[in-house]
């Protein structure tokens, strides 16, 4: 027995519990088909940045570093790209230093709650939109594998921390001119600390960081201080999707404006 | 200024049925539910709908609108153009009775397969003592009026009528979560709500939210703070392992 029709009283004939049959996959009239295809259009844009970004090998000007390729871990980065100087790589690895470290950003928005609704909406179609049919004859949603492994999110939000420390650092040594004097304040180092704020904003906004700070506790009355953050940190998710895509165009647009200084396309006085 | 608006209205029992058309006389300031029942006061009178409160707070008049779960009471027909067709259907994941009338009973049974609030033994009723700061988060999820939208357009169970005994809804895992957050409550909720009530179903793509009338963020603070509490219990190895070492006495409680 299923319990689809639990509830009723006994002795409805079986036809009488089912769904009205309409055939059409949706009856909405307006354009749901537009929000979908804007994130699909836009985070596809992203992805064929990133992998152009990635393989490409002017990440660094003194004094910017190229967001996606900060931390620069590898004996093959240049000197001053290093992050504190060290490359605890070594020179065995001689593939793009970027890839080293692209698994943490990179796993951190993939598993984020809002990028898992934007992709399953606009990639998987699950739903499109709502109320609209989606095209799967199964669905198990996270309940197994692969799927089950975005409850890893929080570790990933650690990482997004280190690397929100890293970019902030990149950030100051911005403020250094080319020979490292002090001073420096280009076009690019308002754009990396424009980018920063962003990072950080959209990082502590994280719905994991909102149960770390307080959201697991059921007494906020014992534990004022956490119950402050949370506060804060509610406040900021509330704009979480707004946050990642800011942040998101915020690194990209920071990214290649390093590489085009770098690439001496842009190379006007204080670029 | 009055009027004569198209209407495609569901008509049909026990899922056998399709769209009827109706050219019906429309008056300013009315909605859906007003035109509703002039069609069943002037053409239509055995057309079935299901309404109490005419004031969006009973939650009984739910239906789709346009393909869109709403409250007919509470969707006016100025947001329509004159010339639009309004197609008006029952709600779908749920079996029809007659016409705009579905059997909501899948939800009462998900209801009663929640344990109720559970306080720790020692403390007696008229002892809770709590603060405002300590309630004020599920209070949010008490302004439900249980009108199902919700549940209705969840996709888990919309597109998929078999995962039906595995997932109880948005509705009853904010029920969950409501529970999980009080102070007083005991029960141990994270192992059931993955493993019994299908919150792992749950692919957060927040349509519940978009359609609850009471513009509650169900999504945003009962399924994914609940979804964050289960992988404190179950996929997270450093609070496992915290517990273990610290273990502090009482259970979540004393939190
Ligand atoms: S957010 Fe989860 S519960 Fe809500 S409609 Fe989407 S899948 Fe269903
Ligand atoms: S949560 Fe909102 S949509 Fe769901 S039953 Fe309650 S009022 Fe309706
Ligand atoms: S970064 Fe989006 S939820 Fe964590
Ligand atoms: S009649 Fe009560 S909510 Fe519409």
């Amino acid at each position: 027995m299923t319990q689809t029709t639990a509830g009723r009283p006994t002795g409805e004939p079986a036809q009488r519990k089912q769904r009205a049959q309409i055939t059409a996959r949706t009856l909405r009239t307006d354009r749901w088909w537009l929000a979908p295809a804007i994130t699909f259009a836009a985070l596809a844009s992203f992805l064929v940045y990133g992998l152009w970004a990635i393989f490409d090998k002017s990440y660094f000007v003194e004094p910017y570093i190229a967001p996606f390729s900060s931390p620069c871990l590898a004996t093959s980065c240049p000197e001053g790209a290093r992050f504190l100087g060290l490359a605890p790589f070594g020179d065995w690895w001689t593939l793009p230093p970027g890839i080293l470290i692209l698994g943490l950003p990179a796993g951190f928005r993939l598993t984020c709650y809002y990028y898992r609704k934007g992709y399953y909406r606009a990639f998987w179609l699950s739903p499109p939109a709502c109320a609209v049919a989606e095209p799967h004859k199964k669905y198990t949603g996270e309940t197994r594998l692969p799927l089950i492994i975005q409850n890893i999110h929080r570790y990933f939000f650690y990482g997004a921390v280190l690397i929100a420390l890293v970019l902030t650092w990149d950030a100051v040594l911005a403020l250094r001119d080319e020979h490292g004097a002090w001073g420096h304040f280009g076009l690019g180092t308002l754009i990396l600390w424009i980018n920063v704020v962003l990072i950080w904003s959209y990082t502590l906004s994280c719905h994991s960081c909102r149960h770390i700070t307080a959201g697991r506790l059921n007494h906020f009355s014992k534990h004022p201080l956490r119950y402050k953050m949370w506060t804060f940190v509610s406040k900021l998710n509330r704009r979480h999707m707004l946050l990642a895509w800011l942040s998101m165009y915020s690194v990209m647009l920071a990214d290649l404006y390093v590489r085009l200084v770098a690439k001496g396309i842009i190379n006007f006085p204080l670029a | 200024m009055g009027y004569k608006a198209k209407f495609r209205v569901w008509r049909g029992e026990g899922g056998e049925g399709g769209l009827e058309d109706f050219v019906v006389e429309v008056n300013e300031g009315e909605v859906v539910l007003d035109v509703i029942h002039r069609l069943q006061a002037t053409q239509a009178p055995d057309l079935a709908v299901r309404w109490n409160c005419k004031a969006g707070k009973c939650g009984s008049c739910s239906m789709e609108i346009n393909g869109k779960p709403r409250l007919g009471c509470m969707t006016r027909m100025s947001t329509f153009s004159e010339d639009e067709t309004i197609t008006v259907t029952p709600m779908r994941t749920f079996p029809v009775i007659k016409d705009l009338v579905t059997d909501v009973s899948f939800n009462y049974q998900k209801a009663r397969e929640i344990p109720s609030f559970t306080p720790p033994d020692n403390v007696k009723p008229g002892e809770y003592r709590m603060q405002q700061i300590d309630v004020e988060r599920s209070q949010e999820f008490r302004k439900c009026i249980e009108c199902f939208m919700c549940n209705n357009v969840c996709h888990v169970i919309r597109d998929h009528e078999e995962n039906k005994p595995a997932f109880a809804g948005p509705r009853f895992l904010m029920r969950i979560a409501e529970l999980d957050m009080h102070p007083y409550d005991v029960a141990d909720r994270k192992d059931s709500a993955q493993e019994e009530h299908g919150l792992g179903y749950c692919n957060i793509t927040k349509c519940c939210t978009e359609v609850c009338p009471e513009h509650i963020k169900i999504t945003d603070n009962a399924l994914i703070p609940m979804k964050e509490r289960v992988v404190d219990r179950k996929y997270d190895p450093l609070v496992w392992l915290g517990n273990k070492i610290f273990k502090r006495p009482g259970s979540s409680a004393s939190k």
